[in-house]
């Protein structure tokens, strides 16, 4: 492989796995405070490609992108209210069918009132310049997406480590009772979680499908998946872990089809999170947590 | 959760028992024999009742695993494509296979291998079965929501590899199998079918079946009661991955044709839609559920067509409109009534005529409630 | 307690109603005969399914009865919805033959008719295809007919356009698990290799998949002239515009399924240049009859608010022939038998809008010449005919 196609692979990885990481970002959040996987986190991510394709058809760009952003956590936290919160005495398996609800009634509602058929993303200018550096050629929003991620999850863990809010939202992860008991608004925390989750899915989505350039209901299904699984790999419930994961992966799927084994880009995933679910469960950067009796 | 049902019911309650139930069988016979006759007339409604069918195995065998287990399995589409293809490649007449393997060719050892369809049946639960033991040696070992992603993921990678160009001399790949023989009639489908049903449920009273709800209340205590936690679970497993092994063989030999894109996950969760309506932990339930599913998916056709009443269009409906609602009756189901239809009760004769009973009782208590001016009923 | 009662009552009453419902079926009068059309109204085929069922939908205002005998019967159209999905096409197609059609049109996407084919030759009801091209759907099954060119002959199609055009290498693109993409790719690469062209790369790409770069990235790695990808429509404007994007400049080719408006409108200027292989152009109508039917079809689309209804698609003027095909056989036949319908279908000839039909020993419209177009100025233009010995 020539240095130029190699470096292009590279490029095209790193891109990809920037907008995995944002995506994988919302599953761990969820997942450390809620012990559930939110099934429909690919799916919001879809339905926010959507959004900005109907925004944009009356908005311009600059008030199209955040109106986006801002549906889409609502969404995010809409969701969590109606379908998770009225399970969360209920055994885990409920909240985890109920997701899988959740993302199934999304689909079918993109296909309804969307139909099957792609559409469009609009372009926002700027973006989808294209550059040629050498023999290399992408546009700005593939340079743009794995800058962004690190910019934005560095910002992220700021707010974990140094707010009252992010303090609430380790606190009640690392033991659910107990921080009710103390005082914190377990509610209001959730809702937080799920909004960042969400917010963060809307900035990957407008990266991913500006590079990608078309929507259909099912764009979010597998890269979904893909993404929690990015999420294990790197440590449920640890961000820079979810990040690592989504680069590892992003990387990952691109050398497979870059080496002629196309066919099993996707099951190279799923046999790399069973190979980190046998040899280290708790991910990357997971810590161990113990079983109470 | 208390189980209405006890074995140790009234001579006279047994016997009203056993005459239902032969009723029922020689129903159902007769049903069976006017659909065979009338195959032309009723084929709708005849390839309804066999997709129901065929879900119906696969759901009982998921709720074995996933209600009566525990075990929050998600890779039921991947051993039902094991099940199918095995049934596919070894049924196909044999002069017909060099056409439908048009591009690449049949592998020779397989060329001229052709074995009865029950026997082709048991091939592919058995691999089904085998592949599962392989697979549940490094995935039982984690929680619930690992073994799920676990699951899922290895249903993906099966259906890769069934699709893989590598492998097209197997499988044909992308192309697809077809020209798949039928059933020679209904009574050896509906008989198969309510043979698997009625093994697992044998297993399910038994002291395996014992075991497995052990395990499913309190992982914990059931080992430190002596019972091998890994063994019976992969048991379960296995059994399990059989019977949907064998629901995907008939699925095989009800579509007459099928290709890798057949098995997807959608499949999976379908079947879990089908558990979690029924009750999970009912078996009586996962039937029902697949019935209802099954029919409620097509009965609900309409709301695809536009719906004109007094000439005025109601705008809603439109293609895609069905599945929308469906999704919303999942949902309710899943939000408002998670045990689903039956809990985790199974059918039973007196339950029935309770059931049944209870409509007189409920009409009289809302008229009184009414009169009474608001009493709590 | 109450509510799970309710519930109870009301699905099992959903059960009753349906069971009732499927049993009733429609009264059919004396004089109505049934023409089955078996089209993907929704899933992944749902757009081309939509524009051949429009297709026939016009033939059927424009001949709405047939003449058996000394009688006059309507021709009513029964519609079912195959989802573009195999499992869903099994019941569509049992659903058909419950309502006794005469005769199915259909379908588009060619993984669900060879799934139905069987039935509606377990049934004896012929079907006549209208677009769809794997040689596998007429191929063992006496009943199936179809309107269109098949996929081998459109894969030698595009490899003699190519090798003509001194396109010496390619690169394939096809769809795991899709057997009109992997099939048409492989008679392409048949074809192709036979001509003496070289292959320079073959890529596959899994079902919903949006990101082709990896597999752009090698294919520009290896620099072919033309680039072969049938796909279909949800797929097609991704590979167009990502393969632009990257810098290639090879020319992107396909067959049938790219002549869609939707894919000009997703892929944007990039789709300028694209090549094709279809069944119609509507500048250039064979007979009388495609003369009429290029200002009535746009007359129809016009009226029912068809999208872009300047340019018609080829499905639709494919369903249009499958249902002229229809009514003639049965006039032929004289009767509503399904078998003799079928038999006079064997040695019909038909002056339909895309050229004369009639079809050889599998069932299959013995056409020898394909339209070759290509994008121009944001509209398919005609480039050439090609003709296969």
């Amino acid at each position: 492989m020539s240095s130029t196609t190699f470096l292009q692979q590279c490029l095209t990885g790193i891109s990809l796995g920037g907008a995995y990481a944002l995506i994988a970002i919302g599953y761990t959040l969820v997942y450390g405070i809620l012990r559930l996987i939110n099934f429909a986190h690919g799916d919001i991510f879809m339905m926010a490609g959507y959004f900005m394709i109907f925004a944009m058809a009356v908005f311009p760009w600059w008030i199209s992108i955040p109106l986006v952003l801002i549906i889409t956590t609502i969404l995010g936290v809409g969701i969590e209210r109606v379908a998770y919160k009225p399970l969360r005495t209920a055994p885990r398996m409920s909240v985890m069918i109920s997701a899988i609800g959740v993302s199934y009634l999304l689909q079918n509602l993109a296909t309804y009132l969307f139909t099957a058929l792609p559409k469009g993303y609009p372009e926002i200018p700027g973006l989808k310049k294209v550059y040629q550096i050498g023999g290399l050629s992408a546009s700005f929003v593939t340079f743009l997406t794995p800058v962004l991620t690190v910019a934005l999850v560095f910002i992220l863990i700021q707010l974990i480590n140094h707010t009252k809010i992010g303090m609430a939202m380790r606190a009640v992860s690392k033991d659910y009772e107990t921080a009710q008991l103390m005082g914190i608004k377990i509610d209001r925390t959730i809702s937080f979680t799920f909004a960042i989750g969400s917010l963060l899915a809307g900035v990957g989505s407008i990266l991913y499908f500006t590079d990608r350039m078309t929507v259909f209901p099912f764009s979010g299904s597998l890269p979904g998946l893909k993404c929690f699984v990015a999420a294990v790999i790197g440590g449920i419930g640890n961000i820079p872990g979810a990040v690592a994961g989504g680069f590892i992966l992003g990387l990952g799927e691109t050398a497979m089809v870059a080496m002629g084994y196309s066919t099993f880009s996707d099951a190279f995933t799923f046999i790399l999170l069973i190979i980190m679910l046998l040899i280290k469960p708790t991910g990357l950067f997971g810590e161990k947590v113990t079983d109470k009796v | 959760m208390k189980n209405t049902q006890t074995n140790s019911a009234s001579p006279l309650q047994k016997k009203k028992n056993f005459t239902a139930n032969l009723i029922t069988i020689i129903a159902g016979i007769a049903l069976i024999a006017f659909l065979e006759a009338n195959k032309s007339a009723f084929s709708y409604q005849i390839s309804i009742l066999e997709r129901s069918a065929v879900m119906a195995v696969v759901a009982v065998s998921m709720n074995l695993l996933t209600g009566f287990t525990g075990l929050f399995s998600l890779g039921q589409a991947g051993f039902m494509a094991i099940g199918a293809y095995t049934v596919a490649i070894f049924t196909i007449p044999v002069q017909e296979r060099a056409s439908v393997y048009y591009v690449d060719g049949i592998a020779p050892a397989l060329a001229n291998v052709h074995l009865p369809f029950w026997l082709a049946l048991l091939v592919g639960g058995l691999l089904a079965a085998g592949i599962a033991a392989l697979i549940g040696i490094p995935v039982l070992r984690l929680k619930s929501d690992y073994l799920a992603i676990a699951t899922l993921g290895f249903s993906e990678i099966i259906r890769a590899l069934i699709s893989a160009p590598q492998f097209n001399k197997i499988t044909n790949g992308s192309y697809g199998l077809k020209n798949i023989p039928a059933f020679p009639n209904l009574f050896v489908f509906f008989g198969i079918v309510i043979l698997c049903i009625g093994l697992m449920i044998l297993l399910i009273n038994s002291s395996y079946g014992r075991v497995f709800k052990a395990i499913r209340e309190d992982e914990v205590a059931a080992e430190s009661m002596g019972i091998n936690l890994f063994h019976y679970k992969e048991l379960s497993f296995v059994i399990s991955s059989f019977f949907t092994g064998v629901g995907g063989g008939l699925l095989a030999m009800f579509m007459r044709s099928i290709d890798s894109k057949t098995f997807q996950v959608t499949l999976t969760y379908e079947i879990l839609l089908i558990v979690v309506l029924g009750g999970i932990g009912s078996v009586t339930g996962s039937v029902l559920g697949a019935f209802l599913i099954t029919f409620g998916k097509e009965w609900l056709r309409f709301f695809d067509e536009p719906l004109v009443i007094a000439g005025v269009s109601i705008p809603l409906f439109r293609t895609g409109f069905r599945m929308v609602i469906f999704s919303i009756i999942l949902m309710l189901v899943v939000l408002f009534h998670s045990r689903g239809l039956m809990g985790s009760n199974e059918f039973s004769w007196p339950g029935f005529v309770r059931w049944l009973k209870s409509f007189p009782a409920r009409f009289t208590k809302k008229k009184k409630a009414v009169s009474d001016g608001g009493e709590k009923s | 307690m109450k509510m799970r009662k309710v519930f109870a009552v009301g699905l099992s009453a959903v059960l009753a109603v349906s069971m009732l419902a499927g049993c009733g079926g429609s009264s059919s009068g004396n004089k109505t005969i049934k023409i089955g059309v078996f089209e993907p109204q929704t899933g992944e085929n749902g757009g081309g399914g939509l524009q051949e069922v429009q297709g026939i939908r016009y033939a059927n205002q424009k001949y709405p009865t047939v003449k058996i005998g000394n009688d006059t019967y309507n021709v009513k159209l029964v519609e079912v919805d195959n989802k573009s999905d195999k499992t869903e096409a099994v019941t569509a197609a049992q659903k058909l033959v419950s309502e006794k059609v005469s005769v199915v049109l259909g379908s588009y996407g060619s993984g669900v008719s060879i799934a139905a084919g069987q039935y509606f030759a377990d049934a004896k009801i012929p079907a006549i295809g209208c677009s769809c091209t794997n040689p596998q759907v007429t191929k063992g099954n006496d009943f199936y007919f179809r309107v269109c060119f098949l996929d081998p002959f459109q894969g030698t199609v595009m490899a003699n356009y190519a090798w003509q055009n001194n396109l010496k290498k390619a690169a394939v693109i096809t769809q795991l698990g899709d057997d009109y993409s992997s099939g048409l790719g492989s008679f392409f690469t048949t074809a192709y290799q036979k001509l003496g062209g070289t292959i320079a790369d073959s890529e596959q790409f899994q079902t919903n998949q949006t990101d082709f770069k990896a597999i752009l990235t090698n294919i520009k790695a290896a620099n072919p002239d033309i680039i072969f990808a049938p796909s279909s429509i949800t797929t097609a404007p991704l590979i167009i515009k990502q393969a632009r994007e990257l810098g290639i400049k090879s020319v992107i080719a396909a067959g049938d399924t790219w002549e869609n408006s939707t894919i000009i409108e997703n892929a944007g200027k990039d789709a300028e240049g694209i090549v094709l292989s279809t069944f119609y152009d509507e500048s250039d109508p064979a007979n009388d009859e495609g003369k009429s039917f290029v200002t009535g079809y746009k007359e129809y689309m016009k009226n029912n608010k068809v999208e872009n209804p300047d340019i018609i698609p080829a499905v639709s003027a494919l369903g249009y022939d499958a249902y002229l095909c229809a009514i003639k056989a049965i006039e032929a036949a004289g009767s509503t038998d399904t078998t003799k319908i079928r038999d006079s279908l064997k040695t019909l000839k038909v002056d339909g809008v895309t050229g004369s039909i009639s079809f050889d020993e599998n069932g299959d419209a013995k056409k020898d010449m394909a339209y070759i177009k290509t994008v121009q100025d944001g509209k398919f233009k005609f480039l050439t005919t090609t003709k296969v010995q």
